[in-house]
């Protein structure tokens, strides 16, 4: 038998005003999906709140661990010492070439009298130190440059141009008395593998836990729309569109994760303002006046994870049931 | 018009066989059941009406449209034409007989103007005014059945798919729900029914399709339960 082609219409502007009425009504029903299975909808809230506080807690390790790092990676440097005789042109022209290498961060120049002044400082109460600096009677020190790298890995590359400075001299007037690379040097390497090793691990460490949460959230919230999978079914039935199916169901997925964002926050609160001070003194870094600082930024990604994850588990968990 | 062409499904790689080369067709208004044991293919063959399966071979034809050629994205569209009622009811507990109703005509983009008119007119042709604001726990079966076939109906389909629709039934039930369909294709829509019970069949005394291990073994104008 033949038959004619399919009778479908394209459609019309009007659609516009049930396309609204529908909107409506998938807002009302994803709010009474989201109470009338308020058991459901709060174990997938507890679940998607303890994702969400791994994830909020792993984001502040994270930015504490930086920031120590940071501390621990300003106090480590080159002293480059000179020679008492040393012309102050060739140091500053020395101080200019260092300033000028892109892994170089900073360079700090002490003069003569600035370090007699710290070395007096330090050993005032030392009796026979200061006995000894006054039968010298002249200035036994030299001055130096302080030079702090970008990275703690980049004071072997300052170290080497340095060695070439050195090599490049007069040896009958030198200007470089002696460069303290190489006693800093295992103290240096054995800090860059420490922060390295550190930075895998909490990397690691993050992405495993957050990769769990999410995993347990997923499950949690397509149990939650197992539960209403003969509803689903019932909708097929009746020629509901697949928007029109999924439309609640997604809005209950980014309401769990508006709500456990915010609950996520809500416990994380009195934890940072408990913990702060103490992290203050172990880490010189106040965790409680990070959480504050960057409160939008936490509440975003936080709220803005939930929703995701919500929504996203939601569509993954309906598409199931939507395949024909 | 409902045209199926030599429609076969096969099952787990095809040792087992749902239907076999299966043709017939419906004309409109017609009420038509199909008989058949369990296991015969009757409900594999209203499934292939609503495509929620897919024929292995064969074609199934809606007026002219090749049902399993239907974008996905338009079945939804398609499924309007049809009212289906299941022996389970498939009714939403949570809702009321009025919400349930509504529930269809809602998906299909029905104004609430429109929804307040013809839900109730829905539950009238289905005599349960009465009900109109009881949830399913307090129906009884019969009852639960009148309220799902007011959901077919109340989008106004061409056809109306009954899958055993009194099998849960009471024979008082069992009569009234047949009674309704039996209105229901008066009044100009098409009825495909499955059962087991011989005595609607005796009772509609309209077309009946017999069906066996997939095949049909008899067609007969007028109501004759062969099995």
């Amino acid at each position: 038998m033949m038959l004619k082609g399919s009778t479908f219409c394209k459609p019309s502007i009007i659609v516009y005003y049930f396309m609204w009425t529908g909107f409506k009504r998938v807002v009302r029903a994803g709010f009474m999906g989201f109470w009338r299975n308020a058991f459901v909808s709060l174990a997938a809230i507890f679940v998607m709140t303890v994702a969400l506080f791994v994830i909020g807690s792993t984001m502040m390790i994270e930015k504490m661990l930086e920031v120590s790092l940071q501390n621990i990676q300003a106090k480590v440097d080159i002293n480059v010492y000179f020679v008492t005789s040393a012309d102050q042109v060739d140091i500053d022209s020395l101080q200019i070439s260092l300033e000028s290498l892109p892994e170089v961060e900073e360079v700090i120049f002490t003069s003569r009298e600035e370090a007699l002044a710290q070395f007096s400082e330090r050993h005032q109460k030392d009796d026979i130190i200061m006995q000894g600096l006054e039968e010298l009677g002249d200035n036994p020190l030299g001055s130096s440059l302080s030079i702090r790298a970008k990275e703690t890995s980049q004071y072997e590359g300052i170290a080497r141009f340095l060695d070439e400075q050195q090599i490049a001299e007069d040896p009958q007037d030198p200007l470089i008395d002696e460069v303290n690379f190489l006693k800093n040097k295992e103290a240096i390497d054995t800090l860059t593998s420490i922060i390295a090793a550190v930075e895998r691990a909490s990397y690691i460490t993050m992405v495993v836990l957050v990769v769990a949460a999410v995993m347990i959230s997923f499950n949690t919230v397509r149990l939650a729309i197992y539960t209403t999978r003969e509803e689903i079914s019932v909708m097929r039935l009746v020629g509901a569109s697949n928007m029109f199916i999924r439309g609640p169901f997604m809005l209950q997925g980014i309401m769990y994760g508006v709500a456990s964002g915010v609950l996520a926050l809500l416990i994380l609160y009195p934890i940072v303002l408990w913990i702060g001070p103490k992290t203050e003194n172990f880490f010189q870094f106040n965790i409680f006046t990070y959480f504050v600082s960057e409160f939008s930024q936490i509440f975003t990604v936080l709220v803005g994870v939930g929703i995701i994850i919500g929504m996203i588990s939601s569509l993954l968990a309906v598409a199931r049931y939507l395949r024909t | 018009m409902i045209y199926f062409d030599k429609v076969s499904k096969l099952y787990n790689s095809g040792n087992s066989v749902a239907l076999e080369s299966v043709t017939f067709q419906v004309a409109p208004k017609e009420f038509v059941s199909i008989v058949g044991h369990s296991g015969a293919g009757k409900t594999t063959l209203l499934k292939m009406l609503i495509a929620e399966d897919v024929p292995t071979e064969g074609q199934v034809f809606f007026e002219s449209l090749d049902i399993h050629k239907i974008p996905r994205g338009k079945l939804p569209k398609f499924r309007r034409k049809i009212g289906t009622v299941f022996q389970d009811f498939k009714l939403l507990p949570h809702k009321t007989a009025f919400e349930n109703i509504a529930f269809a005509m809602e998906a299909n983009g029905r104004s609430d103007e429109e929804i307040a008119e013809n839900v109730p007119q829905a539950l009238a042709l289905v005599d349960l005014q009465d009900k109109i604001w009881n949830f399913p726990g307090e129906l009884s079966g019969g009852e639960k059945q009148r309220v799902a076939i007011a959901r077919a109906i109340v989008n106004q389909p061409d056809i109306i798919i009954a899958d055993e629709p009194t099998g849960n039934l009471d024979p008082i039930a069992t009569y009234e729900v047949v009674q309704i369909l039996k209105k229901i294709n008066d009044l100009g829509t098409t009825v495909i029914m499955t059962t087991h019970n011989k005595g609607v069949i005796d009772e509609l005394g309209r077309r009946v399709i017999t069906m066996d291990e997939g095949r049909i073994v008899r067609d007969d104008a007028e109501g004759k339960y062969v099995l």
